[in-house]
């Protein structure tokens, strides 16, 4: 079809170390790469010494763009960026993740390359026979799942949070490090960060926590809020929301659970007066149990969880509580 | 400050996720009971444009793509207070993947002229891809910013807060830009009877595909498949007479399985 060969993945990276969703990355990268028979490569801007911590994950060659343009995250200078690294490497198949950072720096890049990105993929597969990527993204706010096929190259993806394996890390693998120089001018930087405002809520981070309690429509105040926070202190937990309870100022934003908010996988999900509409499940259905509270039998969220109880939060919430604490 | 919104008709993404079907032999979805709407993501942009028209005048035009565009949904922004409504319509936008739709409401963009801003939603709620503003963006060589909470504009710049996993960025943009709103921006005003005494008179201008100079013949993507995951309930109810028992017996059946 055309001389674009290999996967591609560009590794976001934190604190000198890749974000796990880079591993996740790689590692479906590396099946798809195995699968054509070709190279996975990975693209990081700024630090070579991220570079082992790539090749151990699955790359065969790290791609380092370095330059003091690209020392504070930029959308501008960083599409500009990746576009040079593409147009050098020539993948047929190019994965980011879908982070703060996916979500502008995909479709962008896509249109520049003069190709369209598939967002949010949480299946990726090579056709058989055709060879094209078989690109599975959930829509209708996680009604129903699309498979779609890009017929321009590269075609573009960004991935779901933990919707994909990362490899178990290989100390013994060999990898090629190799430098591209982007040459940016700070004329590339049309629309400019000019400041960064962290609003994250006190303790454990949601995405980290391994018991999450969240609260919907239902719970209908700020006070209510107070008492799943109470609940999930006491599981060592943290708190999470639907967008109604957002929207209506009850919790922080930053608390949003779902396909517009974050996208979490704890051990345990209680979800505390929540309807379960498709597009807050699209957040939290990697949950290995939820536990749902809520007065309407035939509430969605019933469908997915594992245990139930049918019935006003606010009766049930503190009994609940009362008698955690006592086992 | 002259502002294009570009909105979306879609299936009710508010309606109860048991009246979601899928048409599998045209892999095409439907919400059975339920009209469509404007897109809700849209309806935050233009929420946005009225609130930068509300602080300091201009002048909002409304832009949809579609085919079998029911005038009372797309009239909706003229009630809220948007001025003007031109609907691309037409046969062959059916046809229409991400990059033909971005690239149809460019051209359109283009020929309507003399605009210093252009709103989108975050994504659209059935394909939650959140592209279609970007590509215009690089269509048409101007800076873009995604999930905006607050807008806030000069004299040739715009100051926009972008809502991030942790918090938010604050950038500033020339104009015109392309920006992409996100429901963070706050509750979508209602339509005032007044508003929608004047969306009645409003005429929607309509422009075809020729209007515009668009060929259609780049598709880039296509649907292969459109499928509902297979959920199988088993939930397991706690037993009790009240609300109380039933959250005791909860509370032993969590600890006693080890999950809490």
């Amino acid at each position: 079809m055309s001389d674009y060969k290999g996967v591609a993945v560009y590794c976001e990276a934190r604190d000198d170390k890749i974000l796990p969703i880079a591993v996740e990355g790689l590692g479906i990268g590396r099946k798809l790469a195995d699968a054509l028979g070709q190279e996975l490569a990975a693209i990081i801007i700024g630090d070579k010494i991220l570079a082992q911590q790539i090749i151990v994950a699955g790359a065969d060659k790290v791609y380092i763009i370095d330059d003091a343009q690209l020392k504070d995250y930029q959308p501008d200078a960083y599409i500009t960026a990746l576009e040079k690294a593409i147009i050098q490497i020539k993948p047929q198949i190019v994965i980011l993740g879908q982070t703060d950072r996916g979500r502008e720096l995909a479709p962008r890049l896509a249109a520049r390359l003069s190709t369209v990105a598939i967002m949010d993929c949480v299946e990726l597969a090579i056709g058989p026979g055709t060879k094209r990527l078989l690109q599975t993204k959930p829509v209708y706010g996680g009604n129903a799942q699309a498979v779609m096929v890009t017929e321009t190259d590269p075609q573009i993806v960004t991935i779901r949070t933990k919707a994909f394996t990362a490899l178990a890390s290989d100390t013994a693998r060999k990898g090629e490090v190799i430098n591209i120089s982007p040459g940016l001018d700070a004329s590339t930087i049309k629309a400019k960060i000019i400041n960064r405002v962290v609003e994250e809520v006190a303790g454990i981070k949601l995405e980290d926590a391994a018991v999450v309690v969240a609260g919907g429509r239902g719970i209908g105040s700020v006070d209510g809020f107070k008492q799943l926070d109470e609940l999930a202190k006491l599981l060592k937990g943290a708190v999470g929301a639907s967008r109604p309870a957002c929207d209506n100022n009850w919790i922080s934003d930053t608390a949003q659970v779902g396909l517009t908010g974050k996208i979490i996988a704890p051990e345990v999900y209680v979800a505390v007066a929540i309807s379960g509409s498709s597009q807050h499940m699209s957040g939290c259905s990697g949950a290995k149990t939820i536990v749902a509270i809520n007065k309407d039998k035939e509430a969605n969220i019933f469908r997915h969880a594992r245990y139930g109880v049918v019935g006003d939060w606010k009766k049930v919430l503190p009994a609940f509580i009362q008698k955690i604490k006592e086992l | 400050m002259n502002i294009i919104v570009c909105v979306k008709q879609v299936i009710d993404p508010e309606a109860p996720p048991a009246s979601f079907k899928i048409d599998t032999a045209s892999n095409r979805a439907e919400m059975k009971g339920a009209s469509p709407v404007i897109d809700p993501y849209g309806e935050y942009a233009v929420e946005a444009a009225l609130k930068l028209k509300d602080a300091g005048g201009g002048k909002v035009t409304v832009m949809s793509l579609g085919v079998n565009l029911l005038r009372e949904v797309v009239k909706k922004p003229l009630a809220m207070g948007a001025d003007e409504l031109i609907l691309l319509e037409d046969e062959v936008f059916a046809n229409c993947d991400t990059w033909l739709t971005a690239q149809a409401l460019a051209l359109a963009i283009k020929k309507k002229g003399d605009f210093d801003l252009i709103l989108c939603g975050r994504e659209a709620s059935d394909t939650n891809a959140g592209q279609t503003g970007p590509i215009i963006a690089e269509i048409l060589g101007i800076p873009c910013v995604i999930l905006a909470r607050k807008l806030e504009s000069g004299d040739k710049t715009i100051k926009v807060e972008r809502v991030n996993s942790s918090g938010y960025d604050v950038i500033e943009s020339s104009l015109p830009a392309v920006i992409t709103v996100s429901n963070e921006i706050g509750q979508a005003r209602y339509p005032t009877i007044k508003g929608i005494m004047a969306a009645k008179k409003i005429e929607p201008i309509i422009w075809k595909s020729t209007d515009i100079g668009y060929d259609g013949n780049t598709k880039r993507t296509k649907l292969q498949k459109l499928f509902q995951p297979v959920h199988e309930a088993k939930c397991e109810f706690a037993a009790g007479e009240t609300p109380e028992e039933m959250a005791v017996n909860l509370a032993v059946k969590l600890r006693e399985a080890k999950i809490l």
